[in-house]
């Protein structure tokens, strides 16, 4: 196990390396950053003097190494348009985007679960097919059009849900958070609604497959013969076993939600780092981008580590494979 | 036997001999994909005659009137008279020809990038395939990496260093999807190159190169063209997506995503159809593309025909 676990966090350790050597080059490859960082009206004197300041004037591989050692402190410069620590200002406003992802996986769970189970249970039950047909709708409708239109409908024309901002907000562990008010929850929920579409559909197809894997299976027979009812079976024997699978995918999930709501964040005006790497970049304000490129990489990192853990625990195969 | 079972027999031996003819009969027993064919090739032949259908250039500056900004659908264009069917954009363009236009760029932005990543994927997997050792190590991590982050998050990285235009979102699409055909090439590649026919090939004393490509190359092709189409329909999702986030295409040559972006801001004032017709447009698009695609992966898959 401590093996196993080591050699893991050695190649997670080793993507993250990997991938400050992506963002540095693309810092520098790509357009001089004297060009960004500093005005054209500088006579050449300033000019040394804003390079030698900037550390510009070292040879790259130390440049490369000055900006590790940012990133291993946290700390990746000041932005160019809020005038605050880079970093700071994204852990500030990861906590908005981590309300709107997992809103949109609980969302997707409730409503994906209970009809994945019922559509795995009764195939070919009219509604199941009609189930089946909307989730490739979901997999084609491309998501930030439906934003708008949820907007359209539920906002303009029938005036029942908010469209833009978190609404009001309490104070919980030292975070502001939308949820644990009324108004918050109004704002919240489409916005978490049009997030959860694409995961929707897969819960509920990867529930349906489950479904119909286990359900020939010999302890739900058995299950059946002690008499048990047809409700305690399919909520206690069956659903717990297409959990597992269903548990690691979600996991896996919660990154691209994340890396998802740059879109929705900036349709509904969501105020969380997705909407403020999207300004960012349009402002080129890139020691932002930059932070927001880490912590993210960081996050998928410790995800798919988690993930990874998680199979280990739970499937006894993977065990079997690692110790060899 | 007599002559009318051996003129049968003689026919499905005949049509066994060509494997495209037999996917294009099993294609046109599913009438859900003949039918998203049929809308697939009309929406490319207008995308393609666009220039003579419009009633406009929607690009050309000079012939939008900022009069006729935000119209609804059905007014009458106030000069020459023709009917603006679908209304009119911020910008005073007739948003059918906008539409026609934006299909353009949208169709070969998607389908460009597809071609090309395909031709590199495919010609990566291939060697790393035939190569094996670091150069497979090598190629195989790489294309883990990239899988294993977001599209739209590595697209919004590459964009933020290459900025706006339409070169730039094909070249991060080919950027983004080569890694698909890549590893699809080469998984492929490996089980071909255990069969007998590529050891008959060998034992001709055919050189090495010739075999992959003239050999294991065609039959690696069916999964190839499957994830072609469906890659197709994302990489037009993507890009209609990115410029709609300000970062595809310039606003000079509006994709079908930058006409909904455009239309949000309206679509507070109920002016509602500068969102609605694109995106409805674009839906059908993806739509006709995945049903051609779901057709062709059950047509092409080698489990469901042996």
């Amino acid at each position: 196990m401590i093996g196993w676990a080591l050699r893991r966090m050695t190649q997670s350790l080793l993507v993250i390396v990997l991938m400050t050597l992506v963002v540095f080059i693309g810092l520098n490859a790509i357009g001089n950053p004297m060009d960004i960082l500093v005005g054209e009206d500088l006579n050449q004197a300033e000019r040394l003097q804003a390079i030698a300041h900037l550390g510009l004037d070292k040879p790259l591989w130390e440049q490369y190494l000055i900006f590790l050692k940012g990133v291993a402190h946290a700390n990746l410069g000041q932005s160019f348009v809020y005038h605050e620590d880079a970093m700071r200002l994204i852990l500030q406003r990861l906590p908005a985007t981590f309300e709107l992802a997992f809103c949109a996986l609980f969302l997707a769970v409730v409503i994906g679960v209970p009809l994945g189970m019922f559509a795995g249970a009764y195939p070919d039950h009219p509604l199941s097919r009609l189930m089946m047909a909307a989730s490739i709708v979901g997999f084609s409708l491309p998501a930030f059009w439906v934003a708008l239109m949820m907007i359209m409908l539920f906002s303009i024309k029938l005036g029942w849900l908010p469209a833009s901002g978190r609404g009001e907000t309490r104070e919980w562990l030292g975070v502001q958070w939308s949820w644990l008010t009324l108004d918050g929850l109004q704002h919240l929920l489409l916005p978490a609604l049009n997030l959860a579409l694409f995961k929707i559909s897969l819960v509920l197809r990867l529930t349906r497959a489950g479904v119909r894997e286990v359900l020939p299976q010999e302890f739900v027979k058995f299950a059946r013969a002690k008499g048990l009812s047809p409700m305690r079976v399919m909520c206690m024997h069956v659903m717990r076993n297409t959990m597992i699978p269903l548990v690691t995918v979600l996991a896996m999930e919660l990154g691209s939600t994340i890396a998802y709501a740059v879109v929705t964040e900036s349709i509904f005006s969501w105020p969380g780092a997705g909407k403020l790497i999207l300004d960012s970049i349009n402002t080129l304000d890139r020691p932002v981008v930059v932070a927001y490129l880490m912590v993210v990489v960081v996050i998928f990192v410790v995800l798919n580590l988690i993930v990874d853990g998680l199979y280990y625990l739970l499937d006894p195969r993977v065990r079997i494979e690692a110790s060899r | 036997m007599n002559a009318v079972q051996k003129v049968l027999t003689t026919r499905v031996c005949l049509q066994a001999q060509s494997p495209w003819r037999r996917v294009a009969v099993e294609f046109m027993n599913s009438p859900t994909a003949v039918v998203g064919l049929l809308v697939l090739l009309a929406i490319v032949l207008v995308a393609v005659l666009a220039p003579w259908i419009v009633v406009q250039n929607p690009y050309d500056l000079m012939q939008l009137n900022v009069l006729d900004a935000r119209l609804a659908p059905g007014s009458a264009n106030m000069d020459s008279g023709y009917t603006y069917w679908l209304g009119t954009d911020g910008q005073g363009r007739d948003l059918v020809s906008a539409i026609l236009y934006g299909l353009r760029i949208s169709l070969w932005v998607g389908i460009g990038s597809a071609l090309i990543a395909a031709l590199i994927g495919t010609l990566l997997g291939l060697v790393s395939a035939y190569a094996g050792g670091w150069v497979d190590a090598l190629l195989m991590r790489l294309v883990d990496l990239l899988l294993s982050f977001p599209v739209i998050l590595m697209a919004l990285m590459i964009l933020a260093w290459l900025g706006k235009g339409v070169g730039n979102v094909m070249l991060t699409l080919v950027l983004l999807e080569w890694a698909y055909y890549a590893r699809t090439a080469r998984g492929q590649a490996l089980t071909e190159s255990r069969r007998e026919y590529v050891d008959a090939a060998r034992g001709q004393g055919i050189g090495p190169w010739r075999i992959v490509v003239g050999h294991i190359l065609p039959n690696c092709l069916p999964p190839l063209i499957v994830i072609g189409a469906l890659q197709i329909a994302r990489a037009i999702t993507l890009e209609a997506t990115l410029s709609f986030l300000g970062l595809g295409v310039p606003v000079t040559e509006p994709s079908l995503g930058l006409l909904i972006a455009n239309g949000f801001q309206y679509m507070l004032s109920n002016e509602y159809w500068i969102s609605l017709f694109p995106g409805l447009a674009l839906l059908i698009t993806i739509v006709a593309i995945n049903l051609v695609g779901d057709r062709l992966r059950d047509v092409l898959n080698p489990r469901l025909q042996r």
